[in-house]
C-alpha cells in the first residue's frame, strides 16, 4: 500500500531531504505513525496530543483534513496527502 | 537584502492600501533557489481581520501547486499592519515557516504613506535586511 506524501522545505530535516516520502495506513493518524517510524519526529510536527496541529494544513488529495475527518480521515492506496505550514500572523 | 521591481514593490503597496483596514497579504513568486521575486499572487485574508492574516488553506494548496510545477518558490510572503509599525509581531515570528522567504511587511498606519521593510526569520530570530527597489517592471 503506498500513499505518497509531500513534504513542505521546513519539514525534510525529517525526510533526508525528500520532498515526498510513502508511507501506509488507513487513516491519516495511521499515516503519520507509519512516517514517524521512519522518519522520526515527523509526527510531532504535526500532530499535538489526539489532534493536527492547528498552523499546519494537511490535505487530502484537493481537500483540507480539516473538512474531512482530521485524524480519523480514511485514506487508501494511490493518495497524495499534502503538508503545508499555513501562513499567517497578525498585529501582535 | 531584498532586491525588487518598483512594479512589484508598487503593487504590494497598492494592495496594503486597497484592504486597509484589514490586514493584506500575498507572495511574490520566483524560480526556486533565484532569490528573485518576479510573479505577484495577492491572496485572500481568511480572516478578513484588521489584526491577523491567513491565507486561505484551499487557496494556498491552488498557488503552492502551480509555484510547483513552475519550478517555482515564495521569494516574497508580504502583509500588511494597519495600526502598528512594520516590523514582525510575536504571531508573524512564531508562524514563519517559509525558510527561504523574505518576510515583507507593509504598515498602512500613516495613510496615505506606507512603509515597506523586509525580514527574514529563522529558527525564530528576525533580521532585517535593506530593500533594493530597481527600476523595471518585472
Amino acid at each position: 500500500m503506498a500513499i505518497e506524501v509531500r513534504i513542505p522545505t521546513i519539514l525534510r530535516s525529517y525526510t533526508g531531504g525528500a520532498k515526498s516520502v510513502e508511507g501506509s495506513g488507513t487513516t491519516l493518524d495511521e499515516l503519520l505513525s507509519n512516517l514517524d517510524a521512519a522518519h522520526g519526529g515527523l509526527r510531532e510536527r504535526l500532530v499535538d496530543g489526539e489532534k493536527l496541529r492547528r498552523f499546519v494544513n494537511v490535505y487530502l488529495n484537493d481537500e483540507d483534513v480539516r473538512f474531512l475527518g482530521g485524524l480519523e480521515t480514511p485514506v487508501r492506496d494511490g493518495d497524495t496527502v499534502t503538508v503545508l505550514p499555513a501562513v499567517a500572523g497578525g498585529a501582535r | 537584502m531584498l532586491t525588487i521591481s518598483r512594479a512589484l514593490y508598487e503593487k504590494i503597496i497598492e494592495h496594503a492600501r486597497r484592504d486597509h483596514p484589514d490586514e493584506a497579504c500575498g507572495v511574490v513568486a520566483g524560480p526556486v533557489g533565484s532569490d528573485r521575486p518576479v510573479r505577484f499572487i495577492a491572496m485572500q485574508n481568511a480572516e478578513r481581520s484588521p489584526t491577523f492574516y491567513r491565507f486561505d488553506s484551499a487557496e494556498q494548496l491552488k498557488v503552492w501547486r502551480e509555484m510547483d510545477d513552475n519550478d517555482e518558490e515564495a521569494v516574497v510572503i508580504y502583509h500588511s499592519h494597519t495600526a502598528t509599525e512594520a516590523y514582525p509581531s510575536r504571531t508573524d515570528i512564531s508562524y514563519a515557516q517559509e525558510p527561504q522567504a523574505h518576510y515583507v511587511l507593509v504598515s498602512t498606519r500613516n495613510e496615505p504613506e506606507a512603509e515597506f521593510r523586509s525580514y527574514r526569520i529563522l529558527d525564530g530570530v528576525v533580521t532585517e535586511e535593506p530593500v533594493q527597489v530597481t527600476d523595471g517592471t518585472e
